[in-house]
Order: C-alpha cells, then structure tokens, then sequence
C-alpha cells in the first residue's frame, strides 16, 4: 500500500480494445505481449510474447527487468513423460528469420515478487535484453487468469 | 556347427536380456500414460475451510482431479482454464462433474489460499490442502508424482515438479483414464458425454 503512488504511475488502463502493438529495436520486433491477472502479490505471474528476427544474424533474449516484479526470470515449462517443471532458462535463442514463441507450456517469463497485483485489462512495461538488439520496452497487456493467449484481432 | 549352436544360443539370450530389460525400463512410463487394470483413487483431503473431504462424498459423480500448486503460473493455469471451459460448456450437465484442484504445495497454498485460486478459474473448482501425508497417500493412489526442488531462485527458495496429467475418476470411484497436458476442453468434453 505504501507504495501505490508509483506503482499506479506505470499501470496505464488500456484502451477499449487491446492494442496488441508491435514493438522493435533493429531486426528483433515483439508482438503479443499478454500476461493473466494476479490474486494480490503472493505468487509469481507470467509473461508470454512473440520475437519475430527478421535480421541474418541470430539473437537471443538474456532477461528481463520489469517495475512489475523485484525477481523477474526466464523459465523453460518441460514436460518429461507426464511430469512438468519450470527451470530456469539461461537465454532463449531467436534464430535469424525466426519467430519464437514464449507461450503456455513453453518458454514464459516468470515474474516472481509482483510490486502491485495485475489488474485485468490493464498493461505494465517490461524491457528485454536481446545478445545483439540490446533493451527493447514492451508494453505487456494483462488479460484474465483464464486467458489462453494473447486477445488481438490478428492473434492465432 | 557346434560352435554355431553356442552362436545361436547366445544371440537368443542377448534378445531375450535386451527385451526383459526394456521391459523393465518402459514399465514405470507405463504406469504413468495408460493403465489397462482398474483402480481406485482416494483422497482425505481438508478443503480451503479446513473441512475434511473425501472421494466417497462425490460418489456418483464424475472427477476431475488435477495436482498441482498456486506458485505455478503457467502449467497450472493452462489446464485449470481448460477445465473451467469444460464445466462452462457442460451446460446442465455439470452437476454431472465434480472439478478438483489438489494441492501438491499444501503447507504455503493453506497460507496463500486454495479457494481464492481455484475460484478464479471456476466456482466449482474445489480447492484441497491437506497435510503433507494425507497428500502423499493421494498422490499415490492416483499413482501421481510430485516433488520439492530447492531453487534458490525461486519464490521461498523451492518450486515443485509434478505430473501434469488431468485425472478422470468415475461415479463408483474408479480410475477411468487420463488427459495428457495440453489436451483442449473440447476433447476433455467430448470424452465426458460419451460416458454420461
Ligand atoms: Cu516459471
């Protein structure tokens, strides 16, 4: 509560209809950045987008700092004969050419020590760290706890 | 010729060594994807209120059951959600179908809340934190695993790692079969009506 001033700062409400904006810094460009709402601040949330390289040299995507969360992660869901968990994921590569996906049951951000609960249709920034496009800010749109993917119009 | 025979022989043993063995590695995975004999699943288990709940009350009745914990944000909501779509496009029939979500993170879920978390995905979800040996012996009897891992980089320095399989248990109890992660609710739907 102590600190609702600058957390409501950078909780911007959303327009109508989710923008799903792309955003790009050199060959890599991130599209569909979408999270699921929190129960208040006890447990990590998640972040799923795509990174489109459109360059001819291969990228990856190091980590990630968001004013959302003190402990964000990039984590890698793997299901070995039934059994899931979550390790950490060092880097997650984005090959030249490539579109890759950080989406359920897959590579996701993990966004551990939440500062303010994710309110349902609201946004909150993140700034990824790419190997060779350096920090890109993402605007990242926070949908319902029983969302499956991103809500644009041109999303799968 | 004699020493052909002795060639034979040893070939046969090495098979048969080498289909014994392969039996012997495949057979927990088996356990685990399909079972061909029947079994009961039983849990003992307090809900979010500390009232002891148990499979006998929901005799007659077809469950859902999913293990899994409230600090797994995506696994966890994936299939919950696939399970809420389920019980919403089962219509009247949902009386039908009793949706169960068991914590395998019992001790910090009782602390964070289980129905808070259950009920967001689907008021008829019901949320269960049992102590940690009335946990184990579900688990068991749904010949689920689950485990702690200590992570220093992970919330309260441990995560878990569990099976991610959505349970189907019949009216009398009986383990009827599993959904894999990942499988869509129309699937998971399509499946419930045959039996109904
Ligand atoms: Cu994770």
């Amino acid at each position: 509560m102590k600190n609702l001033l600058p957390a409501m700062a950078f909780l911007l409400a959303a327009p109508m209809a989710q923008a799903c904006e792309t955003f790009t810094s050199g060959d890599i460009s991130v599209q569909q950045a979408w999270s699921r709402a929190s129960i208040g601040t006890g447990r990590p949330a998640v972040l799923y987008l795509e990174i489109t390289n459109s360059g001819a040299m291969d990228d990856a995507l190091l980590g990630l700092t968001t004013p959302a969360a003190s402990m964000p992660m990039l984590h890698e869901t793997t299901v070995t004969d039934g059994v899931a968990a979550m390790p950490h994921a060092a880097s997650i590569p984005v090959p030249a050419g490539q579109t890759v996906a950080l989406s359920p049951g897959g590579f996701h951000g993990m966004l551990m020590g939440l500062t303010d609960p994710l309110v349902e249709g609201q946004t909150f920034p993140i700034t990824l760290t790419f190997e060779q496009a350096g920090n890109l800010d993402v605007t990242v749109d926070i949908l319902s706890m029983r969302a499956k993917g991103a809500a644009c119009d041109d999303a799968k | 010729m004699r020493l052909r025979h002795i060639q034979i022989g040893l070939w046969v043993m090495a098979g048969l060594a080498a289909l014994a063995y392969g039996a012997f590695i495949l057979r927990p995975q088996m356990n685990t994807q399909t079972h061909e004999t029947t079994f009961r699943s039983e849990f003992f288990l307090a809900d979010g209120a500390g009232q002891l709940r148990t499979t006998d009350e929901f005799a007659g009745k077809f469950q859902l059951v999913f293990f899994g914990f409230t600090n797994c944000p995506d696994v966890c909501p994936t299939t919950l959600s696939e399970v809420a779509q389920v019980m919403d496009d089962l219509g009247d029939a949902a009386a039908k179908v009793q949706p169960i979500f068991i914590s395998i993170d019992p001790e910090r879920d009782r602390r964070l809340g289980i129905d808070t978390f259950a009920h967001a995905f689907h008021p008829a979800i019901l949320g269960l934190t049992g102590d940690a040996e009335a946990t184990r012996a579900a688990a068991e009897s749904f010949k689920t695993f689950f485990e702690r891992e200590d992570a220093t980089d992970a919330t309260d320095g441990y995560t878990m790692s569990h099976s991610a399989a959505l349970y189907l248990i019949g009216p009398k109890g009986d383990w009827l079969r599993q959904f894999d992660y990942g499988t869509p609710a129309d699937a998971i739907l399509s499946d419930l009506k045959s039996r109904f």
